[in-house]
């Protein structure tokens, strides 16, 4: 109770300083855009002295944007590597400790602290290895920041996979990576050799006298494998379909074994929150919403990015900083999936309220699932939208389960007729119906991750199907055909001339 | 015993009469794209010969040597990816048969992988396979027009390869590359930020034979950006990355010996 109220009143108070500075920023910008100094604009798309925010000097991610290299030499130039024989002498209690204390929580969705699942690893051995198990599936519709740390600072990731793996006492670090995901798999996969090769993992890993080995393994293209008991299946070799819960993974997981499936960016960012102290990343964000985050933003706005910011940053704040707005400007904006298609979507109202925090946005009915940021205008049909997510989620149902398997397909048998107005108003209720039978009613979590965004509709733009209904032919596909947008036309040639390596697309106007 | 052998397979597999037969009696559903039995066509056949090649024979044992001796399973996926490559981008059902003698389970156990996972293809592909991403965040960011453009450009609809075997089309679900939507997988390779413009100009560069070569970081915006910085360039990190500071005080304490807990764990 008393921490809510907290929450609350922090909440306020960063709204109340994000909007004023963003008006000021705003009205300063467009005076910088008619100027013709770039640089000028540059250091205010920055947000340099306008807002409080993340300062360089505390980012995990120092290479996000790719002006060093990934080899293991520029990493540690940037720090990894750095003392990781004396946090492992600390001990793997101290390592689990630590991490309580920093508050962090699982960057892959589900948000469990950290620290917590870490400790439910066997401290003693049965005769059978653990092992840590990295999910680098990722697959969440929204969701491509993962991927910017595998082929931007894989190293910190295989530093991460050392730390966290002996923290858990493990044998091993098996990383999921998915399929698709070839060219970043390749620099991974040249990343783990530099690293065995250096002696930082392997036989007496970091001079540390603990054995340490770490394997790199493509999926093969599917969704479910992001899910912690399907990706295991996937890592032996079978349908990914998810397993039923007890036994845990830290009881029986990976090869019968005790294992631990965590997100890329909750390993990764755990050497820097060692190395700089629990307190360090413990003060960015409210209480219970703790440090920094890797966001990735696409949809209708200036600038789409992946971007490491404070965590609990007001959504608008992150959106005119580092996005340049959205296209048209904000009140333009019709809704947001803050987190990944699975989470519901959030109105314009509560859009401009919204914190990005695990608790704000719960209460708002929805979540930060893995901070993929998408942002919809009023150009949109956000039936068709969501339609569209449901033909995902019927396309990556495993098929395992009945409430799953059929329900996503009348989700979206629904939902195309509805797009359309060729539905009766009765079908409302039943939509709601049906993705309150599919919700919780399956093994996995992909069940409720369909039926949110379907619910989140009926939800919030209940109305726009009603008049739909009424009046079919009022409906004109070709007005809300979306045209390609991948942000503003390119302006940013001095740096990408500096930075690009000259491999850029130069066809490009 | 090799005929018997081959016999036992074709029995498992349906023949091309039934499986034609299933098709028109109902549509399948199928989890992917792709239908979940297979139809013998002249190349592909279980009697079709496949053998992995020598220098793939060393990836093989690679591959399987990252996983403990009794789950030599798990090495299920990595191979039949490797079959695919050396098959010109498709995976025929012998190539499964030959995966499942490799890791020592039964057939069914490789055909029921080969057919859930998506980026097994159990048809043949064009030269250039190209999966559109066609989810929501793409979506919203023009997916369909880049679709439209494609499949004019084209004359194929999803799921259709041309004539001449060049292009092979699929719209495919989330690729992970949201901040750089519109984009496109052309085989491994992804190419991002899209209009129909550069579209074309990448499909035109197919059809001379030479795609356009990958950015720095494995990926190629075709509006000009680097990587997820977007279009208006980076937002933070301006200074020339530092090492934070590390106060070493706090580790002078350390007395748990890693040693010890490879010991006590029996490492």
């Amino acid at each position: 109770m008393f921490a809510s109220a907290a929450v609350r009143r922090v909440a306020t108070a960063g709204r109340a300083a994000g909007s004023s500075s963003s008006a000021a920023v705003s009205s300063s910008r467009s005076a910088m855009m008619s100027s013709a100094a770039v640089k000028g604009r540059a250091d205010l798309l920055a947000g340099v002295g306008a807002y409080g925010g993340l300062t360089d000097q505390d980012r995990i991610f120092t290479n996000l944007y790719g002006e060093q290299d990934w080899r293991l030499s520029d990493a540690q130039k940037r720090g990894d590597y750095h003392m990781t024989k004396d946090i492992m002498w600390m001990g793997p209690d101290w390592i689990v400790q630590e991490i309580k204390d920093s508050g962090l929580r699982g960057r892959g969705g589900a948000g469990f602290p950290s620290g917590l699942k870490w400790s439910f690893m066997p401290k003693e051995s049965d005769g059978r290895p653990s092992f840590l198990v990295v999910n680098a599936d990722e697959s969440e519709p929204g969701t491509c920041k993962d991927r910017e740390i595998m082929r931007k600072d894989p190293h910190k990731l295989i530093e991460g996979c050392l730390i966290a793996g002996y923290a858990m006492r493990a044998r091993a670090a098996y990383i999921y990576i998915r399929g698709e995901y070839f060219n970043e798999a390749v620099v991974l996969d040249e990343a783990i050799h530099e690293a065995y090769a250096a002696g930082l993992i392997g036989r007496n890993a970091c001079g540390s006298g603990y054995d340490f080995d770490v394997y790199l393994h493509r999926g093969a293209g599917a969704y479910i494998c992001g899910e912690e008991t399907a990706l295991i299946e996937s890592l032996e070799g079978r349908q990914g379909k998810p397993r039923l819960k007890p036994p845990f993974p830290a009881g029986v997981g990976l090869f019968g074994c005790p294992s631990t499936v965590t997100n890329v960016e909750t390993v990764a960012v755990a050497p820097t929150i060692l190395r700089r102290g629990a307190s360090w990343f413990a003060g960015f964000g409210n209480p219970n919403n703790r440090g920094t985050k890797l966001f990735a933003i696409s949809g209708h706005v200036k600038n789409p990015i992946v971007v490491e910011e404070s965590m609990s940053i007001p959504l608008r704040e992150l959106i005119e900083k580092h996005c340049g707005g959205m296209r048209n400007g904000w009140d333009t904006l019709r809704a947001c999936i803050p987190g990944g298609s699975s989470v519901p979507v959030l109105n314009k109202t509560q859009c401009d309220e919204a914190l990005m925090e695990f608790d704000d946005l719960r209460s708002k009915g929805s979540g930060l699932g893995t901070a993929a940021v998408t942002m919809f205008d009023n150009s949109v049909d956000m039936i068709g939208a969501i339609r569209r997510l449901s033909h995902f989620y019927k396309h990556e149902s495993c098929g395992q389960c009945t409430p799953c398997r059929e329900g996503t397909s009348w989700l979206e048998d629904i939902l195309i007729r509805m797009e359309k107005g060729d539905a009766d108003k009765r079908e409302i209720p039943m939509l709601e119906e049906i993705s309150r039978q599919i919700e919780g009613h399956t093994i996995c979590a992909l069940g409720d991750a369909a039926a949110w965004p379907v619910q989140g509709l009926l939800r919030h733009f209940r109305k726009d199907i009603e008049d739909r209904i009424d009046d079919p032919k009022s409906f004109d596909p070709e007005k809300v055909f979306q045209y390609a947008w991948s942000g503003d036309p390119f302006d940013n040639k001095e740096w990408v001339e500096k930075n690009g390596d000259d491999l850029t697309y130069k066809a490009a106007a | 015993m090799m005929l018997s052998a081959a016999k036992l397979l074709t029995r498992r597999l349906p023949s091309q009469a039934s499986a034609t037969a299933v098709t028109m009696r109902t549509t399948t559903r199928s989890m992917g794209h792709a239908q979940s039995f297979h139809i013998n066509t002249p190349d592909n056949t279980p009697e079709t010969y496949f053998d992995f090649t020598e220098e793939n024979y060393k990836l093989v044992n690679k591959i399987l040597s990252k996983y403990p001796a009794n789950y030599k399973q798990s090495g299920i996926i990595p191979l039949l990816d490797l079959a695919q490559r050396q098959h010109g981008g498709w995976l025929p059902v012998a190539a499964m048969d030959k995966v499942a003698s490799i890791v020592e389970a039964a057939p069914s156990r490789v055909y029921e992988v080969a057919s859930f996972y998506t980026m097994f293809n159990r048809t043949k592909v064009g030269k250039y396979f190209i999966q559109l991403c066609g989810t929501t965040p793409c979506m919203i960011c023009g997916s369909e027009d880049i679709k439209k453009t494609i499949e004019k450009h084209l004359g194929i609809k999803s799921g259709e390869t041309t004539k001449d075997g060049l292009f092979t089309l699929l719209e495919v679900e989330c690729l992970g590359a949201c901040a750089n939507a519109p984009m496109v997988q052309l085989n491994d390779d992804y190419y991002e930020c899209l209009t129909p413009k550069t579209t074309i100009e990448l499909l035109e560069a197919c059809k001379a034979g030479k795609p356009p070569a990958m950015g720095k970081w494995g990926s190629l915006p075709m509006n000009g950006q680097v990587s997820c910085e977007g279009p208006l360039g980076k937002t933070s990190l301006w200074e020339a990355p530092q090492p934070p500071k590390v106060d070493v005080e706090r580790f002078k304490a350390g007395n748990v010996d890693p040693a010890s807990v490879k010991a006590h764990m029996s490492y």
